[in-house]
């Protein structure tokens, strides 16, 4: 048990909480960018894209890339450079992620549902291992000093300046996409093709294209927010796209896979409980209260919290 | 065409027994890990295979049959083969317990919750749950099993352990192929075709999801005791979610519902890579591009299923090729 | 004497009312017709009748024992056996392993004695196989016992899933639209089939939208209309009762 109980002042106290609730909304954020993959895929494609954690993982790893090969932040300033590094990493995991459709997925989708989930099984196998075999399988680390270690205090509370950027960062993200979907013809059309494939495709709308902009999308999302991990923890390895991925689906599935603002919710939910349940519980069962919390929610609520209920037709 | 397979298989299992002969230990040693796999891989195919219930946690049930043998051996001295039967109830009555509330679950719903159940059972040894478990560090000691008082060392003389786990196998596979080809079995495979209909039909679909999952678990955790024997040593590094991940595999490529598909499954992704020293570094990668290859090009499997023919008094009954 | 008593029942799905207030028995023996316009709640009454939707209110009793909100399986163990409106087979298993299904609830064999292969269970598989083909000869499918179920034609998988419905020893079968995607011949022959599982003292409960199959076969026919009971009788006094035939004019003509 990590809970120490000695010494504490209310202020102290205070200040823990308020440390990890930051901690979690900044964690929360990025598995909200990640559940945002998942759910985009689902709602079109009732599929889970098992290989969408790795995708995450090839975003960092290409951000890393990206940034020591050119040396960006030399030529550009650092924010100009994150920033164009944030729109590379986005567009190049985008197009891995349509590819992986194409290749992965395209074909078997009059297939058993269930064929598609072991291709993309498969997909996630191939992509942890290249990963591993083209960067070695050690641990990398991301060039430290680029980013500001200021801490801000907000009444008295203290928040470091690079979680605040996290958070907001992912907020934008998160409600440019809402817009995004909700306000454009392009996003009707992708609303619609969720609701009834057949049906959208007889409206005219060309379902092959909405597909493969969700497969841009999603994985754009992804791999942006693997760069976030990477410039924010400093260090990445080639398997942490899948416990990213796992905890993410988790967020999904709390907020209600397919749903978009669900997506949000759950992540930051997600993030929360989590990095509560590490301070105040244990912090060595801290993998274990994501899957708990998925577990729990498929048993007692698998539509989500902001899911509806569909009834089985026979 | 029976005739040919008869030979076949009979050709297979005549140079599966006299291999040891010719091989020496390191090889005789792959050979164990791959009947260990294929077991495992015969036992999760009662789920996956003929229940069609995609399940990613099999390790799991693995871990408790091996920790429950290696505990109670090492604290007991209790002879590791009389523990067989209580490390499958065990495992069996865990799965009980965790599957209940699961198995009414869509399929790649369950198949996430798998593989949290895997995570946090494979959490809780590394936290050295009710201290019995040895954290990360597992249990040593483990004595290995003794048969009317001579000694099968599976590090000092795999051989022995060879014929032992050979007889296990063989046990295994004529239960499972009279189960596979019975009212239970059929019972399962009506229900992974169609489970509203299978329900329509008067099968307990929910009664018989449970049961697989109890005896799939049972035999894992018969399994995981002759394991903890073998190496007399266990971590939970041996009970990972990526052991779960090789398990699905061998039965997907091997063919699902199909025996002599998930023994050929265990062979290619335990064994080839062993005899292939090259290639080990690619392995998984190998592995993923087949899953998923295998998935657009042959969904059933190498071997999949052959349909079963019934004897009857009707002389009309056509055979027909699936 | 009424085998199945509908008393009372309600269904909801979200805030629709799919079946309102319906009441009715089905009496021992008898050809029993459920009929309608599209959408009027049939299907959903079948389903509500075998567990497969809970029902939000009323009560279902066979054979005067309360069967409401009983599992499929339990219902069809009772005795009553069903087919599917959108065929529902094991399409790639043979036809005789989807007749085995229905014998399924008529068997006791477990994993246990299976793996042992006990005489006794070896003796009960005998004994399905024989009555799978009994049932596979009275639907005149036995020419087609190792076929897979996938390659029959349309009209012979509805028969199949009738085949697997008797093989379950029913004394009330369902038939959800028996006669749809069957063509002429097919439908007489049913027609036929029905009047012989009638012999064989089975009541016979049935969705039909071929009127003239309806007419020929059934001696009591309940109407329903946007989930409620409009009517309710005789062949003759149906085909004349005004607020049937305004109901079926209401609807599209070609679902009749």
């Amino acid at each position: 048990m990590s809970l120490n109980l000695e010494p504490y002042t209310s202020k102290s106290l205070m200040e823990q909480f308020f440390t990890q609730l930051t901690n979690g909304l900044a964690v929360g954020g990025i598995y909200a960018l990640i559940a945002l993959g998942y759910t985009m895929v689902y709602g079109v494609l009732k599929l889970i894209n098992f290989a969408h954690g790795d995708l995450f993982t090839i975003g960092a790893y290409l951000g890393l890339t990206l940034l020591a090969s050119f040396h960006l932040a030399d030529h550009l300033g650092v924010a100009t450079a994150l920033f164009v590094l944030a729109l590379m990493v986005m567009g190049l995991v985008g197009i891995i992620g349509i590819l992986l459709d194409r290749v992965a997925y395209k074909p078997l989708r009059t297939s058993p549902r269930l064929s598609a989930v072991v291709s993309a099984l498969g997909a996630s196998i191939i992509f942890s291992n290249t990963i591993m075999l083209v960067f070695g399988p050690s641990p990398k680390v991301y060039p430290q000093g680029l980013l500001p270690t200021q801490v801000l205090y907000i009444f008295g509370l203290p928040i470091p300046i690079m979680r605040l950027l996290i958070l907001l960062a992912s907020i934008v993200m998160m409600i440019g996409l809402y817009v995004f979907i909700q306000k454009t013809k392009t996003g009707t059309a992708i609303r619609a093709a969720a609701i009834d494939q057949d049906a959208a495709r007889l409206m005219g709308i060309n379902v092959d294209r909405v597909i493969m902009l969700v497969f841009f999308i999603g994985p754009a999302l992804g791999g942006v927010a693997g760069l976030m991990v990477g410039l924010h923890y400093g260090q990445i390895n080639f398997t942490m796209g899948w416990i990213y991925g796992l905890k993410a689906f988790t967020a999904a599935i709390l907020g209600g896979i397919g749903n978009i603002p669900g997506a949000m919710v759950g992540g930051l939910l997600l993030g929360v409980i989590e990095s509560m349940g590490a301070a105040y519980i244990s912090n060595a069962w801290k993998d274990a209260i994501a899957f708990f919390v998925l577990i729990v929610i498929l048993i007692v609520r698998p539509t989500g919290l902001l899911g509806e209920r569909v009834a089985e037709k026979i | 065409m029976i005739d040919l397979r008869m030979i076949i298989y009979a050709a297979v299992s005549v140079c599966w027994l006299v291999a040891p002969l010719f091989l020496g230990n390191y090889h005789t040693d792959v050979l164990n890990n791959i009947a260990i796999y294929a077991l495992l891989g015969l036992s999760l195919n009662i789920i996956l295979g003929y229940g069609g219930m995609f399940h990613m946690g099999h390790a799991a049930f693995f871990a408790i049959g091996a920790y429950a043998t290696a505990i109670i051996n090492t604290s007991y001295g209790i002879p590791v083969l009389w523990l067989l039967p209580l490390s499958g109830i065990l495992a069996g009555v865990f799965a009980l317990v965790v599957a209940r509330p699961i198995i009414h679950l869509r399929g790649d719903y369950l198949l996430i919750v798998t593989i949290g159940m895997v995570e946090i059972v494979r959490i809780a040894l590394v936290n050295n749950v009710f201290g019995l478990t040895g954290g990360a560090n597992g249990i040593f000691g483990i004595a290995s099993p003794t048969i009317f008082g001579h000694q099968i060392n599976g590090i000092v003389n795999p051989k022995h352990y060879f014929y032992l786990l050979t007889a296990f196998l063989a046990f295994t596979i004529t239960v499972f192929y009279l189960l596979e080809h019975s009212r239970f079995g059929r019972a399962l495979k009506f229900l992974s075709s169609d489970s509203v209909a299978a329900e329509g039909s008067g099968i307990d679909t929910s009664g018989y999801k449970l049961a697989a999952f109890v005896i799939g678990a049972f035999w894992a955790g018969m399994v995981g005791n002759l394991y903890a024997g073998k190496i007399t040593f266990i971590s939970p590094e041996s009970f990972s979610f990526w052991e779960s991940v090789v398990m699905f595999m061998i039965v997907i490529l091997g063919g699902a519902g199909s025996i002599p598909g998930v023994l050929l499954g265990a062979f290619l992704i335990i064994g080839l890579p062993e005899y292939f020293h090259g290639l080990q570094q690619y392995r998984l990668l190998i592995f993923g591009f087949a899953l998923v290859a295998m998935m657009i090009f042959r969904p059933q499997g190498i071997l999949p299923p052959k349909q079963h023919t019934y004897a009857t008094d009707n002389a009309s009954e056509k055979k027909v090729s699936s | 004497m009424s085998l199945l008593r509908v008393e009372n029942v309600v269904k909801f799905f979200g805030g629709l009312m799919a079946v309102g207030d319906v009441s009715f028995d089905v009496p021992q023996g008898c050809v029993f017709g459920l009929i309608g316009p599209n959408g009027a709640g049939k299907t959903t009454v079948f389903n509500l009748i075998t567990g497969n939707y809970n029902l939000d209110k009323g009560k279902i009793l066979y054979k005067d024992e309360e069967i409401t909100g009983m599992p499929t399986h339990r219902v069809v163990t009772r005795g009553i056996a069903r087919t599917f409106q959108n065929i529902r087979l094991f399409s790639n298993m043979s036809v005789l392993e989807n007749v085995l299904a229905g014998c399924h609830c008529r068997m006791s064999a477990g994993p246990i004695s299976a793996m042992l292969r006990l005489p006794k269970q070896r003796a009960e598989e005998r004994a399905a196989v024989a009555r799978a083909i009994e049932e596979l000869s009275f639907a005149g499918l036995e020419a087609q016992a190792g076929n897979l179920a996938r390659n029959l034609s349309y009209g012979n998988q509805r028969l199949l899933e009738i085949a697997r419905a008797l093989a379950s020893n029913p004394g009330l079968i369902i038939l959800d639209e028996p006669a749809g995607g069957m063509n002429e011949y097919e439908t007489t022959s049913l027609v036929n089939l029905i009047e012989r599982i009638r012999k064989r003292g089975i009541t016979i409960m049935l969705i039909e939208h071929d009127m003239s199959l309806v007419m020929r076969s059934c001696e009591h026919i309940v109407v329903l209309e946007h989930g409620r009971k409009i009517a309710e009788g005789i062949p003759s006094v149906i085909k004349s009762d005004p607020r049937v035939i305004e109901a079926y004019l209401g609807s599209d003509e070609d679902d009749i």
